[in-house]
């Protein structure tokens, strides 16, 4: 067991768990940090994106060992950003979520995407959300509330 | 008495033109491998080069140096999952980097790689054409010395990549799959990669005339 020193949305946490424990499992089960969901475990359907130091991240894959000083900020976390406050906004707008189980992670991609791009189109949308699954099918409605968010934004 | 003498004198002076005549044929030899070394024939250059082009085309190199618009991934280069694709900078794109799972170092836990700046080579530097093929010896040579396709590298720049490179050197540290087994190597190792590099530099990077089966 080793001692980390994390930043989770703008705090400091500790916590004492094997290098190897994937920073998913820390959020989760060490910091009670809920919001972030686990769904395949091997970064292939994006619901347990976080942003570290800004960029969208697996959290299910990158182990605690490897985060280093760069600041953590989860789906809980992310409203206090303008732009995730404008994707929640556009998310609660267009009654986006159905089951829900996979919104966090969207809604950290779309936040990431908006970053990068304040006007995407519908091809850069696909891009990036493409790795972002939803069993319930709502791509149409993350699609209009990305659109939505990029609108208010600008 | 005088017979002896006359005897040891001739014996010591065959030793000495036996002597003379070894350094004299050593002196050329070392003069011939001194210029084989300045001088490297083009022929040793083009082994050097399929040493090397035989690790530029493993299917673990290929698969970021893909003509694709997505990363590869395997011994059998399937597609990449999760629908990654290339990006503008070969780093994927916003929400969906290559650094979103790749990190600086592999993750033997969780079984997947990693290392400094994780990206797909340019489109310039594919190793395979449109439909998976894997290039020709001569048009991965023509590519990788082509200073409008390989970055601006000069020949130092180029063994200076093979030895340095981050990613390139990764290949040799490939970590463990998700499974837990180990990731194949190229078939040479780091060093004999870089020493074919080198002596295919020093031969005046030679690239083969026509196409080879690869």
């Amino acid at each position: 067991m080793t001692t980390y020193q994390l930043s989770v949305n703008g705090e400091r946490r500790e916590v004492d768990v094997d290098s190897s424990t994937p920073l998913l499992w820390v959020l989760r089960e060490e910091l009670k940090i809920t919001g972030t969901k686990y769904g395949c475990g091997i970064s292939a359907c994006g619901a347990c994106t976080v942003h570290l130091d800004g960029v969208a991240t697996r959290s299910c894959v990158v182990p605690v060992s490897l985060i280093g000083n760069r600041p953590i900020v989860t789906i809980e976390g992310i409203g206090k950003d303008p732009v995730g406050r404008a994707v929640q906004d556009a998310w609660v707008e267009k009654d986006v979520v159905q089951c829900g189980y996979c919104q966090s992670g969207q809604i950290m991609t779309a936040v990431a995407l908006l970053k990068d791009k304040p006007r995407p189109t519908d091809a850069n949308i696909e891009e990036s959300m493409g790795g972002n699954l939803c069993r319930c099918g709502t791509y149409v409605r993350i699609r209009e509330a990305i659109k939505s968010a990029s609108a208010q934004l600008n | 008495m005088s017979a002896n003498r006359s005897l040891v004198l001739r014996s010591f002076v065959v030793t000495l033109v036996a002597i003379a005549c070894w350094m004299a044929l050593s002196s050329v030899e070392m003069a011939n491998a001194t210029t084989a070394a300045t001088n490297p024939k083009p022929a040793d250059g083009l082994a050097a080069w399929d040493s090397v082009y035989s690790v530029l085309t493993y299917p673990r190199c290929i698969n970021c140096h893909t003509a694709t618009n997505y990363p590869q991934q395997g011994d059998d280069r399937h597609r990449h999952f999760a629908n990654v694709i290339r990006g503008p900078e070969g780093k994927g794109v916003a929400g969906l980097n290559c650094i979103s799972c790749h990190q600086e170092k592999n993750s033997d836990a969780t079984g997947v790689p990693g290392a400094r700046g994780w990206h797909l080579a340019p489109l310039s530097m594919r190793w395979q054409d449109l439909n998976d093929r894997i290039l020709s010896s001569a048009e991965v040579c023509r590519a990788l010395i082509d200073r409008a396709k390989n970055h601006g590298l000069d020949e130092p720049g180029i063994l200076k990549h093979h030895q340095e490179e981050p990613l390139v050197v990764w290949a040799w540290n490939p970590g463990l799959r998700p499974d837990g087994s180990a990731r194949s190597m190229p078939p040479l190792t780091h060093d004999q990669f870089v020493g074919a590099t080198r002596r295919w530099v020093a031969a005046g990077t030679p690239c083969p005339r026509s196409r080879s089966s690869p």
